[in-house]
């Protein structure tokens, strides 16, 4: 089989304003515009964001958690683009995005708790305008829309008031390209003029499905039958993500409607710790992206530009206790309680669910009494 | 203040009195808007409070659903109208797998107040996907609630009190009832929304009925009634949760059950139902529960409608086989 990535990327333009040596460069309508300080704030949420992943992944090879996805190599995707939004904005994430998650604000304990079996999500959205991770596929994509056109009905965009107009996020993979759900949010989006970023990671596989087996055309053309406006980005690059995310974040603001980012990057990784890549894609594919990782580029800028070895070494340590404290939290996590969780079935609790609470408690109770 | 008026104006002027109430309550589906809707429940609406609160929808039923999900993450309280009984299984997933779970799996914090509106069951000669009961497809979701109107004034009031509830209702509404008329008291109603009535009553058995089903039974009951037979008869209403406060009551006196609905008989809710009736009134049956349905198949071609759905001959024919043990 020829190599699948190469074969859906080569027609579209990748927006990348940092190479994976580590040169800055210039791309012709997009431009990163922080501060050397705002790069490093990126780095640090880099490593962090790889830190959580690789712990986790550890846990769950110590049987603490029953799964992970992991992002591993996906980790600029997710910063560049997070970092573009605004606290008003709201992001819709998938179960892969816990540098998503992270980066709004969100107690990451909260990611390891689902994956442990503990919760099903457990915060309140609205404390950091971040959705709780969606499992189905592409469903997350219609939820953004209807945000975002909730804000439109608001009067929540186009003001010109950057503290007030607002948008959303919502964030998929390439296997959700072929989703009915997305394909309708990309027609609602752009028939409402919605104010909706989808933010696309293309990590060339759904499970082990290459991207050849999802899409003939690139991702990114599928925004111009839709009519929206579609960028193609390298995402491996944390400042080219970004950028692009920054502006399309922007044009929703402004009432512009929405954009279709796709952005190229790889899944090192097994799709979950329960499969194994090994059997549907060769080593050296993942060899070729490693040479493109997005934290190594970042780290040879930084360097180039006289960033210290102290302050590189600071960061490695507070990764280093992101990692105690996440080990530790992990094994505090506390277990669910069946039957707490009656209460939550729906807001107005039914007769019927009182009955079957009270019917396992009874239960429950007896047990108790039986081993004393 | 008592009005005569079909069930297309009553949850009409139902969902108005909604929307004039709250400002976040929201109309949306396919031809909501200009058209009024295909059964002109939303007419006049979005001449009245503009094309940001009764939205034409693009022809994509998950998507109606998907984005009424993103909209009550901002306060917003959509009914978002399917247009036929057989439509909604492309918005299945979104239902039964977001809405339904959002307020579970965010351990309470994220309510999901939107009511999803059902012209639903056959009788009026239409075509294939036109005629379907799926409200145990609903009903035995957890999260969701199940109602369904029988006459006008029910629909007036269970329409705003679906609106009113910040839990995801799925909200059935009987078609071939649409045009039939009756007395509206728009100033109160006596029941709230997930409540049984007697709309009969009768000593010597128990017709147990909801939504188009509830007019047959009542017209069986008339039927019976000059053959000397006394039913009882009650409007389910609520169909999750089931409210079976006034069906065991019944059944303890009258000793016979049985339950009529016209969705396919296998795990429908009158499976349901006789089995609660077994559990809790079992010295009090002189008969096994009884039920009269839809036959296991999908819905027929309708010019063999008649003879699939339940009517007054089989009912009484079931009433008959009960009495008779």
């Amino acid at each position: 089989m020829s190599d699948p990535s190469v074969h859906a990327v080569a027609d579209s333009p990748l927006v990348q304003l940092l190479t994976p040596e580590g040169v800055r460069t210039t791309s012709p309508e997009h431009a990163y515009d922080g501060s050397l300080a705002d790069i490093q704030d990126l780095f640090r949420d880099l490593v962090m964001t790889r830190r959580l992943d690789t712990e986790a992944f550890a846990l769950q090879r110590h049987g603490e958690l029953g799964l992970w996805p992991p992002a591993l190599g996906q980790e600029a995707a997710q910063v560049g683009s997070a970092r573009a939004l605004r606290p008003q904005d709201f992001a819709f994430p998938t179960y892969r995005d816990h540098g998503v998650v992270l980066c709004r604000g969100e107690d990451p304990v909260h990611l390891l708790s689902i994956f442990r079996g503990s919760s099903l999500g457990g915060w309140d959205p609205a404390d950091h305008n971040v959705a709780l991770p969606n499992i189905i596929i592409g469903a997350q994509t219609l939820h953004a829309t209807g945000y975002a056109m909730a804000l439109t009905i608001e009067g929540l965009v186009g003001t010109g008031d950057p503290e007030r107009d607002a948008a959303s996020i919502a964030y998929l993979g390439d296997g959700a390209t072929s989703q009915g759900d997305f394909n309708e949010a990309l027609d609602w989006a752009a028939v409402h003029q919605a104010p909706v970023v989808f933010f696309c990671q293309n990590n060339h596989y759904a499970i082990s499905v290459p991207l050849e087996r999802q899409t003939r055309v690139p991702i990114v053309q599928r925004a111009d039958g839709f009519g929206l406006p579609g960028v193609r980005v390298d995402g491996n690059d944390v400042l080219a993500c970004h950028a692009v995310t920054t502006a399309a974040l922007q044009r929703a603001r402004d009432g512009q409607g929405p954009t279709l980012i796709e952005a190229v990057t790889y899944r090192m990784g097994p799709h979950t710790t329960s499969d194994d890549p090994t059997r549907y894609r060769e080593a050296a594919e993942a060899d070729g992206w490693r040479a493109k990782d997005p934290i190594e580029r970042v780290r040879l800028y930084l360097a180039a530009e006289g960033v210290s070895q102290d302050w590189f070494d600071g960061v490695q340590a507070e990764a280093d206790a992101l990692g105690v404290h996440l080990r530790e939290a992990c094994q505090n996590i506390p277990e669910p309680d069946l039957a707490a969780l009656f209460d939550h079935v729906h807001v107005d609790t039914t007769p019927e669910t009182e009955q079957q609470k009270a019917e396992y408690v009874a239960w429950r109770d007896s047990l108790e009494g039986s081993v004393a | 203040m008592t009005e005569k008026m079909t069930m297309v104006k009553a949850l009409n002027t139902g969902l108005r009195a909604a929307m004039d109430k709250d400002p976040k309550v929201i109309v949306m589906g396919e031809d909501v808007g200009r058209l009024g809707g295909v059964f002109r429940v939303t007419e006049g609406l979005q001449k009245d409070f503009g094309e940001g609160r009764v939205m034409d929808t693009p022809l994509a039923e998950s998507a109606i659903l998907g984005t009424a999900i993103g909209m009550t993450f901002r306060g917003f309280r959509p009914v978002v109208e399917i247009q036929f009984d057989g439509f909604v299984y492309p918005a299945y997933d979104q239902i039964v797998s977001q809405v339904a779970r959002m307020h579970f799996r965010s351990g309470g914090r994220v309510p999901m107040p939107i009511v999803i509106r059902i012209p639903f069951g056959g009788g009026i000669g239409a075509v294939e996907h036109h005629s379907d009961s799926p409200e145990a497809q609903f009903a035995l979701t957890s999260g969701l609630k199940v109602v369904s109107c029988a006459d006008p004034h029910d629909a007036h009031w269970m329409i705003q009190q679906a609106i009113e509830s910040d839990d995801p209702v799925v909200f059935m509404e009987p078609k071939r009832r649409y045009w039939e008329s009756g007395q509206v008291d728009t100033a109160s109603t006596e029941l709230p929304l997930l409540a049984s009535r007697v709309v009969r009553s009768g000593a010597d058995a128990t017709l147990i009925a909801y939504g188009p089903m509830v007019k047959t039974c009542l017209e069986s009951a008339a039927a019976a009634a000059e053959e000397g037979l006394d039913l009882e008869v009650i409007d389910l209403r609520t169909l999750s949760p089931l409210d079976l406060g006034p069906v065991l009551e019944s059944v303890r006196r009258t000793g016979h059950a049985v339950v009529v609905h016209e969705a396919q008989r296998t795990l429908g809710l009158g499976a349901e139902i006789a089995s609660r009736i077994t559990e809790e009134c079992f010295y009090s049956l002189e008969a096994p529960v009884q039920r009269v349905t839809g036959y296991d198949m999908p819905y027929p071609p309708s010019r063999v409608e008649e003879e699939f759905l339940p009517g007054l001959d089989r009912i009484l024919d079931a009433v008959d086989r009960a009495r008779a043990y």
